[in-house]
């Protein structure tokens, strides 16, 4: 057994891995290949769908504008008053 | 990238010799491949014998990536934040916690919201998992592992279960009981075997299917009714921390983070790599889908938080300060996109304007590290989980509905 990458692995698996150099080698190039070939926006075109998506759903996010006390769940059942 | 991570994934025929071994999954011009490991040295032979040194490999290898540098540069025209220039201002927020879920004995690890937006499930470092009912602090069910350090913890999407798990190498399912005496130990049902501990899981869009995380190094869905393999991801050079799958409307794909700084988005059906960002400095802690399903961000040990687009297919925005020195744990969005929550080590939680790319608030109140944070299902609160065994609900505070002046441009509280 070798200590290999933190983890105990049985040591013809590691003599395996230089032997397979080529293969990896040969999946890295795919992988790129792959990546390489996909279709992409420009960034200001991106920027402005971001933009547009919070600007649209931005009224309707209670993080961003806050809850009426009337309708949060969370909020403590106090008595009150009405002004 | 380690091959040792390809065997026993699966075992079946293999597409060369059809003899039944383990089986390591190659896609090749897209086209998936079953070999078996021996089968696999020979084409590896063969590729040598046709022309393709291990040489003209890397050499090809370098100029593809110095294409894609150009490609992505190309396109990179503006930047985020001049863009956003024109959007409206933030006003100032006022963060109040809303409840302190108290109950762990230890670390809280990892935390889940329900769909229902009250319950939430956390899991410790001593093994507790426990289903809390946010809107009264009740504990509705407390599980035991028999495990310490669970880092991943999911709800089910029918609310009916969980999944949890950690140093145990595993992913399991325990059914929720509506008899809060049941025993749920004794229906949990083991559902991901990975060969190192388990660092996030999530299930699909529905009960019956959970991808998983791996300091193994791989990705993985499985089947939750007959624990099978469905489909394993394969590409981090080192352990895989987080992952986040996105939001349904936009299709069949995740992205995971890894301590090989890399974020990878994968198409769930046929196991690819689609897209490797690789920006960051350090080990990627947690990643997120936008809302929108364009982009994601991601939260590092470097102490930066970024966002990447898909479709620009690069980082865009990176969320820093020389103050900041210690790393990001976690992020989320809040409903709209245009807040990002960011835990860290140093025990605050900054929230970000996510176009202007500015900190618009720190929240304190946990005495050590934020492990993990998400925003509720319905965006009304946020919970953060945390080294001092606490979970802390947080809300918006103002309590009144913001109003828009009609056709203007700045927010009133």
């Amino acid at each position: 057994m070798c200590f290999n990458r933190g983890v105990w692995r049985p040591t013809y698996l590691s003599k395996m891995q230089s032997s397979s150099n080529t293969a990896r080698a040969r999946r890295a190039v795919q992988q790129l290949r792959i990546e390489a070939s996909i279709e992409r926006i420009k960034v200001s075109k991106a920027s402005a769908d971001l933009m547009h998506y919070c600007g649209e759903q931005g009224k309707y996010d209670p993080l961003l504008m806050g809850i009426p006390a009337s309708e949060n769940p969370f909020k403590d059942k106090k008595p009150c008053t009405i002004l | 990238m380690c091959d040792q991570t390809f065997l026993a994934i699966t075992f079946g025929p293999c597409d060369s010799c059809s003899e039944n071994r383990p089986l390591m999954n190659l896609y090749i011009k897209t086209e998936p491949i079953n070999y078996c490991s021996l089968c696999m040295e020979i084409m590896a032979c063969q590729g040598l014998a046709s022309g393709e040194t291990l040489k003209s490999l890397k050499a090809e290898s370098e100029t593809l990536r110095k294409k894609l540098e150009e490609e992505r540069k190309k396109l990179h025209d503006v930047e985020l934040e001049k863009v956003a220039e024109k959007a409206e201002a933030l006003g100032e927020l006022n963060m109040k916690t809303r409840r302190t879920l108290k109950g762990h004995g230890n670390k809280v690890l990892c935390m889940d919201w329900c769909k229902d937006k009250r319950r939430i499930v956390s899991s410790s470092q001593d093994g507790k998992v426990i289903v809390w009912d946010a809107f009264t602090t009740n504990k509705e069910h407390a599980v035991t592992m028999p495990t310490t350090w669970v880092m991943a913890c999911a709800y089910a999407p029918s609310g009916c279960a969980i999944a949890c798990g950690g140093l145990d190498n595993k992913c399991s399912v325990y059914p929720l009981s509506l008899d809060k005496d049941e025993n749920l130990a004794a229906k949990k049902k083991s559902v991901a075997m990975h060969t190192n501990y388990l660092s996030g899981c999530t299930f699909t869009n529905s009960d019956m299917q959970i991808l998983t995380s791996s300091g193994d190094g791989t990705s993985a869905l499985w089947d939750v009714e007959s624990g099978q393999l469905l489909q394993s991801f394969h590409g981090h050079s080192a352990d895989v921390l987080t992952l986040d799958l996105a939001p349904s409307e936009t299709g069949n794909t995740f992205v995971s983070g890894g301590s090989d700084k890399k974020a990878n988005v994968w198409d769930l059906r046929s196991g690819q790599n689609v897209q490797s960002f690789d920006t960051h400095d350090s080990d990627i802690n947690c990643v997120k889908y936008y809302p929108s399903g364009d982009a994601f961000a991601s939260a590092s040990d470097d102490s930066t938080c970024r966002l990447f687009d898909l479709r620009a297919d690069r980082e865009v925005s990176i969320y820093s300060k020389d103050s900041i020195m210690f790393g990001a744990a976690s992020v989320d969005f809040s409903l709209s996109g245009r807040l990002l929550f960011a835990g860290y080590n140093d025990y605050t939680i900054n929230v970000w304007d996510v176009l202007k790319g500015t900190r618009v608030a720190i929240l304190f109140g946990h005495e050590n590290r934020v492990s993990s944070l998400r925003v509720s299902p319905d965006g009304t609160a946020f919970c953060s989980g945390s080294w001092d065994n606490t979970l802390r609900v947080r809300q918006e505070g103002r309590g009144v509905g913001r109003e828009l002046k009609q056709g203007g441009t700045t927010l009133y509280g």
